[in-house]
């Protein structure tokens, strides 16, 4: 396995579903002298998230046989939802997570007025879904209710 | 705009924004388990920690550029209120939910015009900050919005306090959206430390302390009509009435002068790091 692809595979500790290169926080990961080099970026800036992810790419990495890790943290371009992959998304909606439509560009001076894109129920797949509230157990996520089967869900709200 | 223009930013100036940040996600934290309903709760936790995030990252590049060898904790931890730069409106406390409200709408109407401008500006370090703040602070705004026009536009009482609310918080607007670093720097009130450049002034700002004659707002002027233009159309559509700017307009937090209440936040905030030195979990 190259070095890229055993970080690649370390799953994301909050969403253990998707791994970080589905969830797009694994920008790249280069060998430099003989020390492997990722890079990594925050979904959001408090992600708390940050220093496990850290910690396990470097554990996969020595793991490997890598004896040289360093993972640098990256903000420019800000992530957004759109870099999650299509596998990452059909494996969100598999664990009742609905994934997250195309990231808004940031239309400046006005706060939203109209409520954002009904996600469709990940369990029964209806679209008539409405906001319980707009923050969740993460920073990426929002509370949704199902109006078809009343279940509550998760949505990694567009970002 | 990458690599061209010269990076001028100061210290003080990264250091001015990264308390504003920290000492409103302290605020905020101090509704968790205490919110009105358990979605409310999370949401504010949620917005506490974007703008803990924010702070960590201005904090560790202000200490950079100090030079001096102080990281995100020494400065969060290790200065005392007079070496706070925070504008006074994020140390107030958070009264009732109508006055956290008015301060987080108040607040990241002007993060968001403020980051978007350091998103697009010559400093790469800080454009990256800005440009990932500017997303979540456009989140808190919305989630402020909305509910100042709930409360607002809501029963007689709802309205009576979120009025009584924007009333209470609007004189210290004006400080928020002074420059971070001011680029005449004058002393607050016309006071100021012996020798200070301020003392000898005798403008209309100073000349009209004490007798109650209306203030010059140094707000800049720029970002305080994108600000209103943020603000005024939310305050209308919650029904409420925009305070006249009268001869109150309280300031000093950027020049350490603070109110009472960011002593008692900082002595909760960092009693723990004081009384055990490098403590980890």
């Amino acid at each position: 396995m190259t070095p890229y692809e055993v970080a690649a595979a370390v799953v994301d500790p909050e969403l253990r579903v998707v791994t970080i290169e589905e969830l797009g926080i694994l920008r790249s990961v280069e060998v430099t002298d003989g020390t492997a080099v990722a890079t990594i970026t925050p979904t959001y800036s408090g992600c708390p998230a940050m220093d496990l992810i850290r910690s396990e790419v470097t554990a996969a990495l020595r793991r490997a046989g890598w004896q040289r890790v360093e993972v640098v943290t990256q903000l420019s371009p800000p992530w957004t939802t759109d870099w999650i992959t299509e596998s990452g998304r059909a494996k969100l909606a598999a664990a009742g997570i609905a994934p997250p439509g195309p990231a808004r560009t940031v239309a400046l001076g006005m706060p939203r007025r109209e409520p954002p894109a009904a996600p469709a129920c990940p369990r029964c797949g209806a679209q008539a879904t409405g906001e319980v509230s707009r923050f969740g157990s993460t920073p990426c996520k929002s509370l949704w209710r199902c109006d078809r089967c009343g279940e509550p869900f998760e949505h990694v709200k567009a970002f | 705009m990458t690599g061209t223009a010269p990076v001028t930013t100061t210290f003080e100036e990264v250091l001015g924004l990264g308390d504003d940040a920290l000492i409103a996600a302290q605020r905020l934290s101090e509704w968790c388990a205490r919110a009105p309903e358990m979605e409310e709760d999370i949401a504010l936790a949620n917005i506490a920690l974007d703008q803990l995030g924010a702070a960590r990252l201005l904090l560790t590049y202000a200490g950079e550029l100090e030079g001096a060898g102080r990281d995100e904790d020494a400065l969060a931890y290790l200065r005392d209120d007079r070496e706070f730069r925070n504008v006074l409106l994020v140390e107030l406390p958070n009264g009732d939910f109508a006055v956290t409200m008015a301060k987080l709408l108040f607040l990241a109407a002007c993060q968001v015009h403020r980051y978007r401008a350091l998103a697009e500006g010559p400093d790469e370090r800080l454009a990256g900050i800005a440009a990932k703040a500017v997303k979540e602070c456009t989140y808190h705004l919305e989630h402020a919005a909305l509910w100042t026009v709930r409360l607002g536009d809501g029963t007689e009482e709802s309205h009576a306090r979120m009025q009584r609310a924007v009333d209470e918080i609007w004189p210290y607007t004006h400080e928020l959206c002074e420059p971070v670093v001011d680029p005449d720097p004058r002393p607050p009130f016309g006071l100021a430390a012996p020798g200070h450049a301020g003392a000898a002034r005798s403008d209309a700002a100073t000349a009209a302390s004490g007798d109650g004659a209306v203030r010059p707002t140094r707000a800049d002027p720029q970002l305080r009509a994108a600000w209103l233009a943020t603000v005024e159309p939310v305050l209308a559509e919650a029904t409420l009435t925009i305070p006249p700017d009268g001869a109150y307009l309280p300031r000093g937090g950027r020049q350490g002068l603070h109110t009472e209440h960011l002593s008692y936040l900082l002595a909760e905030m960092q009693v723990l790091h004081r009384a055990h030195p490098g403590a980890r979990w």
